[in-house]
């Protein structure tokens, strides 16, 4: 991990939609390499902020420095092109194309067939659900399941930040276990990953760094452990701290 | 305990895919039963046949001893049959309390509480009575489509909670949602169902299913796999295997299923 400069570089980012603010001047750094973890109540503008990265949502004032550039005022284009890649909350697959084709769509930058060809065979190899439902269209699978194609085709790109908004939502146990697996195997192998998790303790736990997001502000930054750890974080947002859940 | 809701031998598919496959599911008046099973083992599709949202291919639905099955959406909720959905569904460009009013005036059928003009005072005290305890009363007069994912959930609730239908279905109730709200709906449905509601909800969060409900029933390729007690289901070995995933990393298996 290069320690010397960050590689996503928050600062003083203001943001919303119509009248009010959502973020209200939003500074923090994520380390190139690591897995971050934003989490924090429902409302206080964490699916805001990654829209802020990738460029969904521009900032009324503020920078975010990605590799040397300052991302804000560039199109969700510029910025996918630069390597970053969000999954977003809701579901965004073409419901009445098959699988493959919504997979396929992921490399659109992409105009290597060969290249294509790999990166689907190693998609392939991660999610067994592209292989399996491959001709199937995608609005007949369940909304997991989606969410797992959807994880597949943002590595298409094979970008080096990946932005995750809520990856384990509507997972079931199994699935959401192979998940967090893929997130762990995705920064061993090199990405680095933003996302925003309410499975927070969990999601803490196979982090390198945690956020908490209040109220459009960083309430508090640090290791995913210390923010794990953190008693009034715990009993505020993590369902109870981690010495009542043992106790109980 | 008497049914109060019940799916028999239902069957559904969509093109090649056999999403409901003769499932059974019998919830008892006054229980909370839980409904778990893999991704794509046809929970929503359940819910959506029961709640007339997807007519089935075969089987029947009986609520409160009569036959539901094919009843249209409307009609099943004015009967007392009320709902979430995985993914909301509210009136963007209506404010919060209006989405609220729009559920309080179902008894007259919603699309007429929807064009009334008038609310009664006591709707509007139910309404943000509900907004309050799921805790987004501070956004009442915010349009519905500027609120985040999380805060639809809660709005979704509190919309079928002020209807006070006899069962309320919940798809995944605590997915997006704050983990230390999750014990707050969590305890809101276990004093809810004191008063005598009856619940059926689907969700991943095993602690909150399994803290939860008097009955789990699971589901896996679209057929119910096992009915029973928390205790039971999760110590079949059948479900683990389906379900909770196998034991390759112990540590991780029982933090799923604890919480």
């Amino acid at each position: 991990m290069d320690e010397t400069s960050p590689f996503v570089s928050f600062k003083g980012v203001v943001a919303g939609y119509g009248g009010g603010d959502v973020l209200k001047g939003i500074d923090f750094d994520v380390p190139q390499g690591g897995v971050t973890c934003i989490v924090g109540p429902n409302g206080s503008g964490k699916s805001t902020l990654l829209k802020t990265v990738s460029g969904l949502v521009k900032p009324r004032l503020g920078e975010i420095w990605f590799k040397g550039q300052n991302l804000v005022g560039m199109s969700p284009k510029q910025i996918l092109m630069l390597g970053v890649v969000q999954v977003p909350q809701n579901h965004s697959l073409f419901r009445e194309m098959t699988v493959n084709e919504n997979v396929e769509l992921g490399a659109f930058l992409v105009r290597d067939k060969k290249v294509i060809a790999e990166r689907m065979d190693k998609v392939r190899t991660m999610f067994p659900i592209v292989t399996e439902r491959a001709n199937d269209k995608a609005g007949s699978l369940s909304g997991g399941q989606q969410r797992l194609v959807e994880f597949a085709r943002c590595l298409m790109l094979e970008p080096e930040l990946v932005v995750l908004d809520e990856p384990s939502m509507g997972l079931d146990p199994k699935t959401l276990k192979s998940m967090f697996n893929t997130i762990r195997m995705m920064n061993s192998v090199g990405r680095t990953v933003l996302l925003v998790e309410q499975n927070a303790r969990q999601a803490l736990k196979m982090s390198h760094f945690g956020v908490v997001l209040e109220n459009g502000r960083v309430r508090l930054s640090g290791s995913g452990q210390e923010v794990l750890n953190n008693p009034e974080i715990g009993a505020l947002y993590l369902g109870g701290s981690i010495e009542e859940t043992r106790a109980r | 305990m008497t049914t109060l809701l019940n799916a028999r031998n239902v069957s559904r598919a969509f093109g090649g895919v056999q999403a409901l496959n003769d499932c059974s599911l019998d919830v008892q008046s006054g229980s909370i039963t839980g409904l778990i099973g893999p991704n794509g083992s046809g929970k929503t599709t359940l819910f959506n046949v029961i709640t007339g949202y997807v007519k089935s291919d075969a089987g029947t639905i009986i609520f409160d001893d009569k036959d539901i099955t094919g009843a249209r959406p409307d009609k099943v909720f004015a009967l007392g049959v009320g709902r979430t959905f995985q993914l909301t569904r509210i009136f963007g460009r209506m404010t919060v309390v209006e989405n609220m009013l729009v559920a309080t005036q179902h008894g007259e059928s919603w699309l007429r509480g929807l064009t009334r003009s008038k609310s009664t005072k006591s709707e509007l005290d139910a309404a943000m009575e509900w907004l309050e305890f799921v805790g987004i009363a501070k956004l009442a007069n915010l349009q519905a489509g500027a609120l985040s994912y999380g805060q639809r959930k809660l709005l979704e609730l509190a919309y079928v909670l002020v209807a006070d239908p006899d069962v309320i279905l919940l798809d995944e109730p605590a997915g997006g949602v704050n983990l230390t709200l999750v014990n707050g709906i969590s305890e809101k449905i276990r004093s809810l169902n004191k008063g005598g509601k009856t619940f059926l909800i689907v969700e991943h969060n095993m602690e909150f299913v399994m803290s939860l409900c008097d009955s789990v029933t699971v589901m896996h390729q679209g057929k119910n796999l096992v009915s029973g007690t928390p205790v039971e289901v999760r110590s079949n070995p059948l479900v683990l295997d389906a379900y909770l995933g196998g034991g390759d990393d112990e540590e991780s298996d029982r933090e799923v299923i604890n919480g």
